[in-house]
């Protein structure tokens, strides 16, 4: 099989994510995109470790093993990455990237708000916490 | 490059080369849908598509090990940790007119020009280069294993240690604000007891499909501390 | 101890208060006033003593240098003749008179620890100059007197009218010390020495070679130090200052100085005729001017400044007619009796609660309430208006005879011209003063009307320092014209018959009119209601006085002169009232001719600064504030914008690097 054929559909699937991680707007979009982008690297081993391990005299299989580690990588990263997403979305009420924007020029004029809005939060949650602990 | 001369070319494609077109397009469609649907959990499905395209990818070049832990694990535990997660952020159910963010014009260039110089250095590159398919293949699961169990142990098991990091940071970091200090001792039990209860809830009830896919075939090939760190997402998912 | 010791002790005790002073004031307040009058007593005995040992003999010399200086050197050197003995005496009597009398005067000021040690720097400042035998180290002693003049002028600065007169004396005195330092460097260049005995030896062999300009710029020194025309517009002014200031600043210190200095070096200024006839013309318009005011003044003390200013007058027209004994007797008579006068006029504003002479005249008893200020400041007004047989009319009449030995022909020190000019305005002002020195009297303890309110007894320090200083007033001139000749250059000091019947008969006439007038007044007087009083029976004399100044000008419209139509100054100027009052506008010439013109090039200056310069700065600020606004903008905090960017350059870089790789 011409290499070609796997590289370019890694190529594309990676610029694929690449899109996805730049223009989504829900977090966990983002992540799905991620994979994306951690799949086409994934195709692109495996697809050169099949080459060379019919070209070479002797070969570790590198590539299908880093395949593996990236899966498993790929599996805690999601697990990490969604803990992440759900501590922001109960922080904030929003799990859109581009209203995290605490970093931006002239942010302090809105930090009022959301310090009131943390303030307003903290006692319902606190609620929500008692309540699940009760029907627990 | 040991093949460079050999007999073969873009006019006269294989089967196997069809194949890979056929459902690389699939999946290449699949992943576009899935980076621009507005619906977030067709999205989600979507992805389930492309990522069982490339696992099909994957066993047409001889990786069959690799193939089936793709769908395994991204298919049966990625997936519904993404669909969890979603439905944990109380993502909107049809079309949200606002999924794409104002920076999608920017995104696109970047990606077209990071895809255009991708292509072009890779089909310069290996213009003239094929993968011989033929013989053992190349990605059975003896092959995987004994590359894996010789030559990688150590990494393999740096990796479970990785996982644990993983676990425990996921652990910590999904875990509700304490909310009264009184009495910490008392308080953090019962935490633990409730997120207990609630993890088994979720197991019973929330993952029928891809639960006892995904505990099998963990513990088939590979060992208990694996399994314990695929749970552990999981539980936390459940626990919020 | 030598004479020499004593003399250096003499400024330095004072100082040495001063410092004391400044240095306990807060920790010790037990010490300030011993701090303050024990050693400006000791002074004055030391000068006392300083003087017997010197007795009009040969000049004391001493010298001694510290360090090489550059071309000229600079000594501390000591140069006591009969001049600088008396007048170191009249200083140091004056001085104690002063620090006694603000014991009791400033009784309950928080500030009079400050206020002694100033006054003992003062003191020890003016014996510096008198003592000073080197021109460097004199005009170090005019300098600190010149700082201190301005803070004590500037003791009340609660009011406005301490302040701009603080900030105006500084102004005015500066203006003619630029002058004074250039015209000292021109001449010690002239003399090769800035000692004062070798620089008077260097002008006896003729070796000044610029005799007018140094002249005519030392002149501009000492008419902004002594107050003469045209620089003399602070000192009416520094009447916003308290009463003992005013006495010690008029008596014997700072306006002195400058008439001591030309007595100095007389010489240097004999050189050129054209500085003795500017002399001679400054003295007269000082006299007579002043003469002319003081008759239109409503604030007592202003009286006595613009009659200071007249006096100092004469001093000047005897150094112009080229006799320094005439003008150090006249300083050391005038010295006594204007402290009296000052010193008094502090018991009479206590006593009246104001300043107005118009509001006095409306008191039938104030003479009852101060016996003492009552007789001590009739006779230093009969001094002062030269009445024989007191003080003033002996040392007058010594200048008014050598203005006439001048005009008659003996000009081997001066023009003639000189000698008439002075005498003429001599004669002129010897009648105003006359005048001015009734209408005082007349208004102050003549007058009409409601009872004086009530202030208590005047402090026992208050009173006895008049009664002391009544004594040279009284005799000083009857008793020394004979002896003074032969401390100073030995030119007979005694009245001629000439001068003493012009003057006289000028000063009988001017009171005499004054009187009729003031009684033509008097069914005026009754009709008018009133000034303004301060009353503050339990206040300290200070604390009225304070009051009185700073509710002067709302009173009756103007710091200087009242709307009062009883009285008799008005009567007698007419028309010429008005501006007599104001000083001849003098001040409203000055803010039109030096104030605004600076103001508005201050304002052109602020303008261009403003206008001109700030706007390239603030073009050359545009373009990168400009370019911080985009960068600014590309902060959105969006994490996805960041990565857009950075993918977007890691994708240009690669395919640069890919290119030039490929060698493309």
């Amino acid at each position: 099989m011409h290499l070609v054929y796997p590289a370019v559909l890694s190529a594309l699937l990676f610029c694929t994510g690449l899109y996805g991680v730049l223009a989504r707007r829900n977090a966990i979009l983002i992540l799905m995109s991620v994979e994306l982008m951690l799949n086409a690297v994934n195709l692109n081993l495996v697809a050169f470790d099949v080459w060379l391990s019919k070209t070479a005299e002797e070969t570790l299989h590198s590539g299908q093993a880093l395949t593996l580690f990236t899966i498993a990588i790929a599996a805690a990263e999601i697990g990490i990455g969604l803990a992440i997403v759900l501590a922001v979305h109960r922080d904030r009420g929003t799990a859109d990237i581009d209203r995290l924007r605490d970093t931006a020029e002239g942010h302090e004029s809105h930090e009022g708000s959301a310090a009131d809005g943390t303030d307003t939060d903290a006692p319902v949650t606190g609620a929500a916490a008692e309540k699940a602990e009760a029907t627990a | 490059m040991s093949l460079a001369g050999a007999p073969q070319g873009f006019l006269s494609p294989t089967g196997v080369e069809i194949a890979f077109l056929l459902v690389g397009l699939v999946t290449f469609g699949a992943a576009l849908v899935t980076v621009t649907t507005r619906q977030l959990v067709h999205a989600a499905l979507w992805l389930v598509v492309a990522l069982g395209g490339l696992a099909v990818e994957y066993l047409l070049l001889t990786a069959e090990f690799i193939a089936w832990v793709q769908v395994l694990i991204y298919v049966g535990s990625v997936v519904v940790l993404l669909l969890f997660g979603l439905m944990l952020t109380k993502a909107p159910i049809g079309r949200s007119p606002d999924a794409d963010s104002g920076n999608r014009w920017a995104a696109l260039t970047v990606a077209v020009a990071a895809a255009t110089a991708l292509i072009w250095v890779v089909v310069d590159a290996f213009r003239a280069t094929w993968i011989d398919l033929d013989g053992p293949a190349a990605g059975s699961t003896e092959v995987t294993g004994a590359s894996l169990f010789q030559n990688w142990v150590l990494p393999f098991e740096a990796l479970s240690v990785l996982l644990l990091a993983a676990l425990v940071g996921a652990i910590v970091l999904s875990r509700k604000a304490k909310t009264d200090s009184s009495s910490p001792l008392a308080n953090s039990r019962t935490a633990t007891e409730s997120s207990r209860l609630i993890t088994k809830s979720d197991e019973d009830s929330g993952s029928p499909s891809s639960g006892p896919k995904g505990r099998g075939g963990r513990s088939e090939r590979v060992e208990a501390n694996k399994r314990d760190d695929r749970g552990g997402p999981a539980a936390q998912e459940g626990a919020r | 101890m030598t004479t020499t010791a004593l003399a250096v002790l003499v400024p330095l005790l004072p100082f040495l208060g001063a410092a004391a002073g400044l240095l306990l004031g807060r920790t010790a307040p037990g010490f300030v006033r011993p701090l303050a009058v024990l050693p400006t007593v000791a002074a004055f005995a030391l000068a006392v003593t300083v003087a017997v040992r010197q007795g009009g003999g040969a000049s004391v010399d001493a010298a001694t240098e510290l360090t090489p200086t550059g071309s000229v050197p600079i000594e501390l050197a000591l140069h006591i003749d009969g001049f600088a003995a008396l007048v170191a005496v009249l200083v140091g009597l004056v001085a104690t008179c002063v620090q006694i009398y603000s014991t009791g005067y400033l009784r309950e000021d928080p500030r009079y620890p400050s206020y002694a040690a100033l006054v003992s720097l003062f003191t020890s400042a003016m014996f510096l100059v008198v003592y000073s035998g080197d021109l460097i180290v004199l005009l170090v002693g005019w300098e600190v007197m010149g700082i201190c003049s301005y803070f004590l002028v500037g003791h009340y600065w609660e009011t406005p009218e301490a302040r701009a007169a603080s900030i105006k004396a500084f102004l005015v005195t500066k203006l003619g010390d630029v002058p004074f330092l250039i015209g000292l460097f021109a001449l010690a260049t002239d003399a090769g020495s800035f000692e004062i005995t070798k620089i008077l030896g260097a002008v006896a062999h003729g070796e000044l070679q610029h005799p007018t300009v140094v002249a005519l710029l030392l002149l501009a020194g000492v008419a902004g130090k002594s107050a003469q025309f045209p620089l003399h517009t602070w000192l009416p002014d520094a009447m916003a200052g308290p009463t003992p200031v005013s006495a010690l600043i008029h008596a014997a210190t700072m306006v002195a100085a400058g008439v001591y200095f030309i007595a100095r070096l007389l010489p240097v200024f004999e050189a050129s005729t054209a500085a003795m006839t500017v002399l001679a013309v400054m003295a007269a318009v000082t006299m007579v001017g002043s003469g002319l005011a003081a008759l239109a003044q409503d604030d007592i003390k202003r009286v006595l400044a613009y009659s200071t200013l007249g006096q100092l007058g004469y001093m000047t027209g005897a150094l112009a007619v080229g006799d320094r004994g005439a003008a150090v007797f006249h300083l050391l008579s005038h010295g006594a009796f204007k402290a009296l006068l000052f010193l008094a006029a502090g018991v009479i504003i206590h006593a009246a609660g104001t300043n107005s002479l118009a509001a006095m005249s409306r008191m039938s008893n104030l003479r009852d309430r101060v016996p003492d200020a009552y007789w001590t400041m009739t006779v230093a007004l009969l001094a002062l208006a030269a009445i024989p047989p007191f003080s003033g009319f002996f040392s007058k009449e010594s200048v008014l005879g050598a203005a006439e030995h001048v005009t008659a022909g003996h000009t081997e020190h001066a023009p003639g011209a000189a000698g008439w000019t002075v005498l003429v305005a001599g004669v002129l002002t010897a009648l105003l003063t006359a005048a001015y020195a009734a209408r005082l009297w007349l208004l102050a303890f003549r007058g009409r009307g409601d009872e004086a309110p009530d202030h208590g007894r005047q402090p026992l320090t208050m009173t006895v320092v008049l009664w002391i200083l009544a004594v040279p007033s009284l005799a000083l001139g009857g008793l020394a014209y004979r002896t003074l000749p032969d401390w100073f250059d030995g030119s007979a000091l005694a009245p001629t018959l000439t001068t003493s019947v012009l003057g006289t008969g000028a000063a009988l006439v001017g009171g005499l009119v004054t009187y009729a007038a003031w009684r033509h007044l008097t069914g005026v007087a009754a009709r008018v209601p009133p000034g303004a009083v301060a009353a503050h029976p339990e206040g300290d004399a200070a604390q009225v006085e304070a009051e009185a100044i700073a509710t002067h000008a709302p009173a009756y419209g103007d710091v200087a002169s009242a709307r009062d139509p009883a009285d008799p100054g008005r009567l007698l100027l007419g028309p010429l009232h008005r501006h007599a009052a104001a000083g001849f506008h003098l001040d409203a010439v000055y803010q039109a001719s030096f104030v605004r013109p600076v103001q508005a090039a201050a304002g052109l200056v602020r303008f261009l600064d403003r206008e001109v310069v700030d706007t390239y700065v603030r073009g050359a600020a545009a373009l990168p504030r400009w370019l911080g606004a985009a960068v600014r903008r590309a902060q959105t905090g969006n994490v996805q914008t960041y990565v857009s960017a950075l993918l977007a350059g890691t994708v240009v870089l690669a395919v640069a690097a890919l290119l030039v790789a490929s060698g493309a």
